[in-house]
């Protein structure tokens, strides 16, 4: 087991090393105007002495030999345009509470809902909590999200005379966010346990264990809730790590200082280390929660082998 | 591992034995009737039978066609059929909208004809049956020609990653060799955040309804691959696939034949579900301000006009027109790819 994991997360380094060195070679394709606010005001030598300074008149090999020597050393880099000289881990450990305070509560909340949820719909198909599922699912599947968070947070401040923003002093304001947050990943956790659900309770041995007059909560359970709920158990290491990265709309609406738009804001201002820290941040995020899925998959599940698997493909 | 290996071969003892047992006990027991017996049998136990001409005609013919039973299970789901009506109607209207009579230009800016301002935020009337908007265009030209942006944009781009995706991912699937390669670029290529190849793209080819197709058919196939990819694998050992296969089926013919029938159901469903995506993901690039430009009427930029006026309530108008049309199209499009996946899945045709 210890075995595997250590030589997944090898193989995962050389992944990693493949994704750094390809954002890399991107981000020097942006266009050099991008760099500097007022490019038409400036001479051609100020131009060169900007890149001087932003390191990127070296061929791309030393640029990237030097980033890897960097990293090597546990150093992510400072930002160059975001917040001038301020260590990219400063900025990130400055913005992440705020987005893993929100993010966790949500994942926390959404998923004993979304599991209870789904298990309701499924108990019944086509009852009356099957339908109102199903119609919250596609409302949620289908809309953008943008639509709903927009007019929740309309008509939601409006009817709770709450204040339209986040206010860390006042707790209420929280109350908004977190329902937007909450509100998709339920309606995506319930429509996976529903499937499973529905999969499971039809299984022969399921009827076999009705037949034999085993207790219809027992039933509910002890074999279907156990056996349906293991491939969902791979998705929340994944959802939980990757609060973290916050989300974009939620925090622009109700101004949540988090990490939601910062990925897009770092891109669009070119701040090449910003963006390369926070690549290797989040694919370090989504490489160790896929593994972490895994392994708990297996520790729910004692019939799956991690090591096994590998093999019987 | 060890005790797996054991119990293994306990079970090929244990199956031996049985198997010498039973043709054992076929070789000493005796038949129930020995061919002496059959033939002492009186003869007014048996009839002959009649000679049946239709009976000659019959043969093991099923009227059973794919497509067929498709449509008619779709037809019999009365929803599917209505949530279909809308999303066609809804594609039409957008199209000869524009030849209508009595129809204004989406970008022409209204002047009062006394004073010569603009006739800016006037809510719905009779002539601007949407309001205006606030800068005095015509918000109901807006909105369908914003329509067609978008349902252009969902369309093409569900078609590209359809081809793209189902290609890429059959092969992943099938060729063993592939797996480990196509598993390697799958790791790298979802881990390149989306934007830094949308701005890229846009810096290369300016803003405009192009780029984002580009830019979204870029990256979206990469879901669908590994899903055809998983699909496949599932399939590709399956019994009917291993025996085409020992009898030489070409690989062309086996992802043709064999494997590609098999999933239509659910590539019809990512397919449907594809279209609403892109329009969504339209209305997010114009929200972080990487959409098309202004000029271009899109639901995605309409809303975010929306969304910057939401707060005064007599202008709400200028949010829910536009949001209203987004969700009916979206959602429909949603339930009618449900439905068709539903009929298209030969398990639910009877």
């Amino acid at each position: 087991m210890l075995l595997y994991c250590i030589k997944r997360l090898l193989r995962s380094l050389v992944s990693l090393c493949l994704i750094i060195i390809v954002v890399f070679c991107l981000l020097r394709l942006m266009p050099i105007e991008g760099y500097f606010p007022q490019f038409d005001k400036m001479t051609p030598l100020q131009v060169e002495n900007g890149l001087r300074k932003l390191g990127l008149t070296d061929p791309l090999p030393v640029q990237l030999f030097n980033f890897f020597k960097q990293l090597v050393h546990g150093d992510l880099g400072t930002s160059t345009r975001y917040r001038q000289n301020t260590a990219v881990m400063k900025i990130i450990s400055q913005k992440a509470p705020f987005s893993l305070k929100f993010g966790l509560i949500a994942v926390g909340a959404s998923i004993p809902l979304g599991l209870g949820l789904g298990v309701l719909m499924a108990r019944r198909k086509s009852g009356f909590w099957d339908r109102i599922g199903t119609g919250y699912i596609v409302l949620m599947q289908a809309m953008p999200a943008a639509i709903y968070y927009l007019f929740l947070q309309l008509y939601g401040t409006q009817a709770l005379h709450i204040s339209l923003l986040y206010n860390p002093d006042k707790i209420e304001t929280m109350l908004l966010p977190l329902v937007s947050l909450a509100m998709p990943s339920i309606a995506y956790f319930a429509m996976w346990m529903r499937r499973y659900t529905v999969d499971e309770a039809n299984r022969d041995y399921i009827k076999l264990a009705r037949m034999k007059g085993v207790p219809s909560m027992a039933i509910w359970f002890k074999h279907v809730f156990r056996n349906a709920v293991v491939p969902i158990v791979q998705l929340i290491p994944t959802s939980v790590l990757l609060t973290l990265a916050g989300s974009i709309y939620v925090e622009s609406l109700y101004s949540i200082p988090g990490m939601g738009g910062l990925m897009v804001d770092v891109i669009k201002r070119q701040d090449n280390t910003m963006v390369q820290g926070l690549v290797i941040v989040f694919a370090v995020l989504s490489i160790v929660g896929l593994l972490l899925g895994d392994i708990l998959m297996a520790l729910v599940d004692p019939r799956i082998s991690l090591t096994k698997k590998q093999e019987a493909r | 591992m060890s005790k797996l290996a054991a119990s293994e071969k306990v079970f090929e003892r244990v199956s031996r034995a049985m198997l010498d047992k039973l043709q054992q006990e076929a070789a000493t027991r005796p038949d129930d009737l020995t061919s002496d017996a059959v033939a002492e049998l009186p003869g007014s136990l048996f009839r002959l039978a009649e000679h049946d001409t239709a009976d000659e005609e019959r043969t093991g013919f099923s009227h059973y066609s794919y497509w067929g039973s498709t449509v008619r299970m779709f037809l019999k789901n009365r929803m599917a059929v209505f949530t279909l009506s809308v999303v066609l109607a809804i594609v039409l209207f957008t199209l000869i909208q524009p030849l209508l009579p009595g129809q204004i230009d989406p970008n022409l800016i209204h002047n009062n004809p006394e004073t010569g301002l603009q006739i800016i935020n006037r809510p719905p009337d009779s002539t601007f049956w949407f309001g205006t908007n606030a800068i005095g265009q015509d918000l109901w030209a807006r909105i369908w020609s914003g329509t067609r942006t978008s349902l252009m944009i969902g369309l093409t781009v569900a078609l590209t990653q359809a081809v793209i995706g189902i290609l890429i991912g059959m092969l992943w699937g099938y060729v063993r060799r592939l797996d480990f390669l196509f598993t390697e670029i799958y790791n790298i290529l979802d881990n390149i955040p989306t934007t830094i190849l949308l701005i890229l793209a846009s810096y290369v080819m300016r803003p405009s309804v192009k780029t984002i197709i580009m830019a979204m058919a870029v990256t979206g196939w990469i879901g669908l691959a590994r899903f055809i990819r998983n699909l496949v694998l599932i399939i590709r050992d399956q019994d009917f696939n291993i025996a085409s296969r020992c009898l030489g089926t070409g690989l062309r013919r086996v992802i043709m034949r064999n494997l590609l029938p098999q999933m239509v159901s659910v590539i019809m469903l990512r397919m449907a579900l594809a279209i609403p995506g892109a329009i969504g993901s339209e209305v997010f690039l114009t929200y972080i301000g990487l959409g098309v430009p202004i000029e271009t009427p899109s639901l995605g930029n309409l809303i975010n006009a929306g969304r910057i006026l939401m707060m005064s309530p007599s202008l709400r108008y200028q949010l829910i027109f536009p949001a209203v049309v987004l969700s009916v199209l979206t959602i429909c499009f949603y339930l009618t790819g449900n439905a068709f996946a539903d009929a298209a899945d030969p398990k639910n045709h009877r």
